[in-house]
């Protein structure tokens, strides 16, 4: 591990003065909060990529490594690009000294956002070097191909020249001028093909480098010691209650802050296990088993999202009115790593490797934590364990600089699997209640929707205070209303229509991001209530949909999946299917993410064991057009892992706490989807649509899974849950009420 | 305190330093460097951590070195990725992860089952990695990369 001695910036700003008179890509300066004198160092191809004296080409950018393959993908989009083999690529990610700031890697948006912007400079680039090569070979730019990296003139082909001869270690010293026309998607032979993840190899063999693997001369063990209540104080810390124990450098106490010190990673999990702290509770949190009807008694700040037509009139003289009311649980990352950091903060300079999806936000946050001006500040991105959100990946970052700042030393820090499960910000919980009306053709004829959720962010942008360290040390959140209202929009063409979202002002936990923030929950809501006024309409669920859709894209997804699934055309709930111990069904859900990005519907199968109340999804068909696709096995595999997850968050997730803290603090009262309860069985269409703008993968198949998984158990037993997660204690107790009704 | 233990692992005899109270896991990690195996509950409920004790798949995070009597192999001992071991190989044809931070434990169970049952059917090869945990949701790419090498 080095640092880079000269900073980035300064070769950044190389450029001169002349900088300034270069317009930006305008999509750059709308997803970022960097300041505009900043981004005016963006507007050189050297701060988007450079070409080695060994012809390979380094691309610098802001996106990073979440597990989710954009590093691939984003290679693929530069060499279709360049001319380049993808294995001659290599990704600096994330750096606040080195990559451009493209915002943050979050909501689905590194292919849609980020890929536009190395589309561009690759093609600024390749420009360039093919009138660099022009001059040198005496021939014109149209007369001129590339292949792997070697210019060559088309008619005589022992005029060659490489990218390596034209520039190679040298700057371009050219602006990214938006002249140079990317290629044609028809044209593309790298983008669109099912290229290996780069990072694959080095992930199985165990030479992958994550941040957990970081070791720095010197470096020390940290652990924090978190308060044994939400809001709690620290009354006293005893340090004579380590005496005797080895390697402990230092206990480390800052407002409310605790951490200790050692030199050894086993001695300051013991340190940290050992270390006599006396708390004072703070305010008791909500109680658990009241929590939906504290958020619908809410003071809350309301929006209408959507009114179409007059809903009021139109339910009123519906031929049949239907309402329910969804729930959804707080739910956690939990990510199989816990969350880690490597801060080294001495001489008034903090340089911290952590797995942050917005580096620089969060160098801004700790500037303001370390006391120090943001300049002397560098993060620097290291891969972590899968996200999925804000999860404790920036806290950890603060926890190990504040640590470091304390010893003057490199200090290493891991939470341990009950900081993460306790104290990583939480997927907050939902209500949604919707009214629908049908005319007598079966038709719907008003939807009324209204959602009750507090912020889905809270990720520190610039503040201390969004940090745990931050809040310890007495600084306090400062979030706006963001997220929950994703995907409250249904997502069909009704006569009358209305959406409200309720704010609420804060949450029981923690609230922050977690993949998709409220669309799976509104989707949750939106297509299970589709499903039941297609009942209620004694219609099939899939051509009742259709008969409510326009959008052909939609139509084209709805049906794939329909036929992927050889859907039987009838309503539900199945006949007979009360009759059996294990029912089973299938349930359809539809899907735009965002209600403008990529399209997903899915059919669920499920097996319902009536004595036990267990749920199996045995079978999940899903077509998917997220336009453009750059790396089909990419796609798939988000797909995959979206749909299991989901499943997961459906069937089994729930954050239990009590009045004073989060009590779900291991896998045992936390648990996840194991193999042995995976499906069968995951297909999938992808709907390639070249003509269209790439949108992100990450996310929408999230989407239509729980709706999906509830249609299905509807139509495997009569009986409709709306209240996730479908544990079998629920399920047999929903069952066993119709029973006896 | 610290005593002088010899451990062997990958196939090298190794002095280390250590309490003998230490999971193995941090002498694996932090005194040889070997990142393989990862710290993920401490609990030995998720498997992020396993190692083979000779032909057995443990949870290295629960291990005292000083109760380590056979020989550890780590991922790295497993293959590399030069000379990657068929189930490493099975894993890169399938693209059988996202973050991967769980496929130290899938590899290293999966290998050690199809050590003890070179054939095992898909309920086995379902039940032998019950106790590890994938939060990606990579399940259905690691059971095919596991049945590619139990079919072969």
């Amino acid at each position: 591990m080095t640092t880079a001695t000269i900073s980035r910036r300064r070769f950044l700003t190389g450029g001169g003065a002349l900088i300034v008179t270069f317009s930006l890509p305008l999509e750059l300066g709308a997803q970022t909060s960097t300041p505009p004198e900043r981004l005016a160092q963006y507007a050189w191809i050297d701060a988007w990529l450079a070409v080695g004296g060994d012809g390979r080409v380094t691309v610098f950018t802001g996106k990073v490594e979440l597990g989710t393959g954009v590093e691939t993908a984003l290679s693929q989009i530069v060499a279709e690009e360049l001319d380049v083999p993808v294995a001659r690529i290599a990704i600096v990610q994330g750096d606040t000294a080195r990559t451009p700031d493209q915002g943050y890697t979050v909501g689905s948006k590194t292919i849609d956002q980020g890929g536009p912007q190395l589309r561009q400079a690759a093609a600024e680039a390749r420009q360039a070097l093919l009138e660099m090569a022009a001059a040198r070979l005496g021939a014109p730019v149209e007369r001129l191909v590339v292949k792997d990296g070697v210019v060559s003139a088309r008619e005589e082909p022992s005029k060659r020249v490489t990218y390596a001869e034209l520039i190679g270690g040298q700057r371009f010293n050219r602006a990214v001028t938006k002249t140079a026309k990317p290629k044609s998607p028809a044209g593309y032979t790298v983008v669109g093909t099912a290229a290996p993840r780069v990072d694959i190899p080095g992930k199985v063999t165990g030479t992958h480098t994550y941040v957990h693997d970081l070791r720095l001369p010197g470096m020390l063990q940290g652990r924090v010691v978190r308060p044994a209540a939400i809001g709690a104080t620290l009354e006293s810390v005893d340090e004579g209650s380590l005496g005797g124990l080895p390697g402990v450098v230092k206990v480390v106490r800052t407002g409310n802050f605790v951490g200790v010190v050692c030199e050894r990673e086993e001695q300051a999990i013991r340190a940290a296990r050992e270390l006599k702290v006396a708390w004072k509770d703070g305010p008791a949190l909500s109680e658990m088993k009241e929590l939906y009807q504290t958020m619908r008694g809410a003071r809350t700040t309301d929006r209408a999202l959507l009114t179409v037509g007059d809903v009021g009139p139109a339910l009123a003289i519906a031929a049949k009115s239907l309402h329910a009311t969804y729930e959804w649980p707080f739910q956690m990352h939990a990510s199989i790593g816990p969350s880690c950091a490597v801060a080294d903060v001495r001489d008034g300079k903090a340089t911290v490797w952590c797995a942050s999806q917005g580096v620089f936000g969060l160098r801004d946050s700790l500037a303001e934590l370390l006391g120090l001006a943001p300049d002397n500040v560098r993060l620097v991105f290291a891969e972590a364990a899968g996200c999925y959100g804000h999860n404790g990946a920036d806290d950890v970052a603060a926890d190990a600089a504040l640590l470091s700042q304390a010893v003057g030393r490199p200090v290493r820090v891991q939470w341990m699997r009950h900081d993460e499960h306790g104290w990583e910000p939480k997927g907050p919980s939902m209500v949604m209640q919707v009214r629908g009306g049908l005319d007598a053709q079966g038709r719907v004829v008003a939807w009324d929707y209204e959602v009750w959720t507090p912020t889905h962010s809270t990720r520190p942008r610039s503040e201390a205070g969004n940090t745990l360290a931050g809040q310890l040390t007495g600084r306090a959140i400062k979030a706006g209303l963001s997220g929950g209202d994703r995907n409250a929009k249904y997502g069909y063409v009704f006569p009358n229509g209305r959406v409200v979202v309720h704010w609420l002002p804060r949450a029981a936990l923690r609230p922050s991001a977690l993949r998709g923030l409220g669309a799976p929950q509104n989707s949750f809501a939106n297509e299970s209530f589709m499903d039941e006024l297609a009942a209620a309409a004694g219609a099939d669920p899939v051509q009742f949909r259709l008969r409510h859709l326009t959008d052909s894209r939609a139509i084209a997804v709805v049906e794939a999946a329909a036929l992927l699934a050889r859907w039987e055309t009838r309503p539900s709930p199945k006949p007979g299917a009360a009759s059996r111990p294990v029912a089973t069904g299938r349930g359809i859900a539809y899907v735009q993410y965002e209600n403008e990005n990529a399209y997903v519907a899915m059919v669920a199968e499920v097996a319902v064991d009536r004595r036990t109340g267990a749920v199996r999804v045995t079978r999940a068909w899903i077509a998917h057009d997220c336009g453009l696709v750059i790396n089909p096995d990419g796609v798939r595999n988000q797909i995959e892992g979206n749909v299991i997850q989901t499943i997961s968050r459906t069937l089994k997730e729930e954050v239990k706490f009590d009045r004073a803290r989060v009590t779900s603090l291991d896998w045992r009262s936390y648990p996840i989807l194991t193999f042995a309860e995976a499906p069968d069985e995951v297909e999938i269409v992808l709907v390639n649509r070249p003509d269209q703008r790439p949108v992100g993968a990450g996310e929408p198949a999230a989407c239509p899974v729980p709706a999906a998984i509830a249609n299905a158990i509807f139509d495997a037993t009569g009986t409709r849950v709306r209240t996730v997660p479908f544990t079998p204690e629920r399920i047999k107790a929903a069952l066993d009420a119709v029973t006896r009704a | 305190m610290a005593s002088q233990l010899q451990i062997t692992v990958n196939g090298k005899r190794y002095r280390v330093e250590a309490a003998p109270d230490t999971p193995l896991l941090y002498v694996l990690r932090n005194e040889l460097n070997l990142n393989g195996p990862k710290f993920g509950c401490g609990l030995a409920q998720c498997g992020a951590c396993t190692v083979h004790l000779g032909d057995r798949a443990v949870r290295s995070c629960v291990t005292p070195v000083s109760s380590v009597r056979a020989s550890v192999t780590t991922l790295e001992g497993l293959g590399t990725r030069e000379k990657p071991h068929p189930l490493q190989q099975a894993f890169i044809d399938e693209q059988a992860a996202q973050c991967g931070y769980c496929i130290n434990g899938m590899i290293m169970t999966a290998a050690a089952l199809i050590k003890r049952t070179p054939r095992p059917g898909e309920a086995q090869i379902r039940e032998a990695l019950a106790g590890n945990l994938c939060r990606c949701g990579t399940h259905m790419r690691i059971l095919r990369a596991v049945r590619r090498v139990a079919r072969a």
